[in-house]
């Protein structure tokens, strides 16, 4: 059944690369299993990996669009520079500061068979549309009996910490909407992932809430092809091989994950990472796969602990693998309190704490 | 031990710094003096306040002594700020202080404040001060959130000051909440739901506006139009950029938000129209000098030949500053004077609120319910941190 749907995830984005039928003019793009496979490539900041997928999305479908505050000037994280220039205020342009009435706008837009890019400055200001995503764009195929959807529509919105964002420029939301069925959640890693994925967000027949993680908009810089090239979405991706232990996460926190892999290692620790990618509809079977293998597993998260998607991931993998399981599943996550300015290094889920409840998984 | 006497002699400086100011106040002409505004009132569905405001010497010297201080505390920020000692969001009020001063000549502290994030200067003239400002600025715990709010979470209860609030718009239905307690409590006093030129599109403004209006709450809803959403001017965000007619069925009124007299008439004018009839809209033309936070350098989207104009032509603390010499309520090397003690003022405090230390870390996991949550995480050495408030 799941892996039916992991198959139904990477066909859905190839569908979409040759003719979802929105539009006739998205041939060029490919899937591929990973960026490395094609082409020139160079190495550019996160922030400059959007910017590139979003002008190809708008390149190769004249009824994409792209909106949000500031959009028109670039964004306050640079996203966005360039688009209007080249593609005109009409496709691409600043929206009053009303987040409920931006996703709501585009969720018509999109129901009318157009690509609907949408940008919430922050994704602590995703709150006001939060009626909109939960109630009209998740719901739109499902109660009108397939006649209508907005599938078209994306939402971008950079989440996380980012060292010094205090209570509302730092938080994690993605829980929220992984509770909600009819919507995709898509988290990339790096740059090459972010185009990759944000590609495949835009064109896939299914609204997605596309978070970026805006502390590696400027740090991570990667190799990425300059051509247009999708990542299939709900695939996860082992992106560390180990025999010990495995460790699920996504975004910013996966490079976290992969330092308390490289000290573990040090103690003899052999981890498996896992870039979980798409939150839902979640790649269950490798994760499965690893935690057979290893027989432990680590889900860690910025956002709170209490009801984070670290929860559900347990709950699955206990389900799946109980008799494999050598200790209890642990979940290295954000407290329970609201995201703190000063006591942000208290807050987040570090190396150090991640490093920890590897060993004392593995000694359980 | 050496630090706390040196403490208690900066503390004795301010305070005998505040008792000198005081007396040159008190010894000032209480005599009324009759000021025209600088532009007329605009009103929508009401008659406007007449132009001709009361003031007096010492509410201008006071005036002037506010909205340098604050100015100096915004400019000051500014550099902490990129010092990297603030860290966080941070917005900044400079160009705007005729409003927060203004308006509070005109109410009592019983009537209350709401504003957003830009919220430093509000709570100065709510009574705050400067060392609450630099230590919550600098997550000291001294601030007046304890160090837990930043920048953008200002709060003052016994002044009535009800906050900084994160959200854009998010603000304005709490003040007609706090406006309805106050009705039915029968106590005469009135909220100021304060919000910019951006938050007037957001959709909760017109829902909090209609419950205000339809129960005749005491709210007066201050649109603060300094023209640009954080980098999107007016024009381009909004169809009617006259915002103090947004209401509709409200009745509202345009008022130079960069002349604290106006602002204080508009304010009176107000609140007895609200005690009477309902909610109002005054919207305040004003203007930011800084960008919309500090990662905005503010000069992307306008021109410096339009910010420097603003200053030329239409700065709060020079119209208040040719009043006075005017009036010859003071003379220019006083004023002077009063400015280089205000930058002194701020100097001291932010050298008391970098001696404030950080709030304790059992403060992490405090005040996130009200008898705490008994919250379990692992430490990096898996000992258990479980925080229970007492």
């Amino acid at each position: 059944m799941a892996s039916s749907l992991r198959r139904v995830g990477r066909l859905g984005a190839s569908i979409n690369g040759g003719g979802r039928c929105l539009s006739g003019l998205s041939t060029g793009n490919e899937v591929l299993k990973s960026p490395q496979e094609s082409g020139i490539s160079k190495p550019i900041n996160l922030f400059s990996a959007i910017n590139q997928a979003l002008h190809i999305a708008l390149e190769t479908d004249p009824r994409a669009y792209v909106f949000g505050e500031d959009v028109g000037f670039g964004g306050v994280f640079r996203c966005t520079t360039g688009l209007a220039d080249r593609f005109g205020k009409r496709r691409v342009f600043n929206t009053p500061l009303c987040e409920q009435g931006i996703v709501g706008f585009a969720i018509g837009l999109a129901a009318m068979g157009n690509r609907a890019i949408a940008e919430i400055q922050f994704a602590d200001y995703i709150f006001p549309a939060f009626d909109q995503i939960v109630n009209e764009a998740a719901k739109f195929r499902y109660r009108s009996g397939n006649q209508f959807n907005c599938g078209g529509l994306t939402i971008r919105a950079p989440y996380g910490a980012v060292g010094h964002g205090g209570h509302y420029h730092s938080q994690s939301p993605e829980a929220f909407f992984c509770h909600v069925p009819g919507i995709k959640v898509v988290i990339p890693r790096s740059p090459q992932q972010a185009k990759g994925l944000l590609l495949s967000s835009i064109r896939d027949p299914n609204p997605v809430v596309f978070f970026e993680p805006k502390w590696l908009y400027r740090l991570a810089v990667e190799e990425v092809p300059e051509k247009d090239y999708m990542l299939p979405l709900s695939e996860a991706e082992v992106i560390r091989e180990g025999s010990d232990i495995t460790l699920v996460g996504w975004g910013a926190q996966l490079s976290v994950m992969e330092q308390a892999c490289v000290e573990a290692e040090k103690d003899g620790i052999s981890c498996e990472l896992i870039d979980l990618k798409t939150l839902i509809p979640w790649d269950k079977e490798t994760v499965e796969a690893s935690v057979n293998k290893t027989g432990r597993l680590l889900v860690s998260h910025e956002a709170p602990v209490t009801g984070g998607f670290g929860a559900e991931i347990a709950a699955s993998i206990v389900e799946r693998c109980f008799l494999r399981l050598e200790a209890p599943v642990s979940r290295v996550c954000g407290l329970d309190t609201p995201f703190p300015l000063v006591f942000e290094p208290f807050y987040l889920p570090t190396k150090n704490k991640i490093l920890d409840a590897i060993k004392s998984t593995v000694n359980y | 031990m050496a630090q706390l006497t040196q403490r208690a002699a900066t503390f004795q400086r301010t305070l005998s710094a505040a008792v000198s100011s005081t007396r040159c106040l008190s010894t000032a002409s209480t005599s009324p003096i009759s000021v025209e505004t600088s532009l007329p009132f605009t009103g929508h569905k009401i008659d406007p306040p007449s132009r001709s405001v009361e003031t007096t010497p010492q509410e201008l010297l006071s005036f002037f002594r506010d909205m340098a201080l604050m100015r100096r505390m915004e400019i000051a920020a500014d550099s902490l700020y990129k010092a990297k000692l603030i860290r966080g969001f941070c917005h900044l009020y400079d160009g705007q202080e005729a409003v927060a001063v203004g308006m509070e000549a005109a109410i009592t502290k019983k009537d209350c404040i709401i504003t957003a994030y830009r919220d430093h200067c509000i709570f100065l003239g709510r009574g705050g001060t400067l060392l609450e400002s630099f230590a919550e600025l600098m997550g000291r715990k001294d601030g007046c959130s304890k160090g837990k709010g930043g920048s953008m979470h200002f709060y003052k209860k016994e002044g009535g000051f009800y906050g900084g609030h994160g959200i854009v718009g998010a603000q304005v239905p709490l003040g007609c909440g706090l406006a309805f307690a106050q009705k039915y409590s029968k106590d005469e006093n009135v909220t100021f739901a304060m919000y910019g030129d951006g938050a007037a599109n957001q959709g909760q403004l017109f829902e909090a506006l209609n419950m205000a209006a339809l129960w005749d709450l005491p709210a007066i809803l201050i649109c603060e139009n300094n023209h640009y959403g954080m980098g999107t001017a007016e024009w381009r965000a909004a169809k009617s950029p006259a915002y103090y007619k947004r209401g509709d069925y409200v009745p509202g009124l345009k008022v130079d938000g960069m002349d604290a007299l106006a602002v204080k008439q508009a304010c009176k004018f107000a609140k007895e129209h609200a005690l009477k009839n309902g909610p109002i809209i005054l919207e305040m033309d004003t203007y930011r000098y800084h960008g919309h936070s500090m990662s905005d350098p503010g000069s992307t989207y306008r021109t410096r030949d339009e910010i420097s104009g603003v200053r030329q032509e239409r700065d709060p603390i020079e119209r208040i500053r040719k009043l006075i010499l005017s009036h010859d309520l003071a003379t220019e090397k006083e004023l002077k004077d009063t400015e280089k003690e205000v930058r002194k003022e701020v100097d001291e405090a932010i050298a008391q609120a970098k001696e404030s230390p950080l709030p304790d870390p059992s403060e992490l996991f405090t005040n996130v319910y009200v008898k705490g949550l008994g919250v379990e995480a692992f430490g990096a050495d898996r000992k258990e941190l479980r925080a229970v408030l007492p």
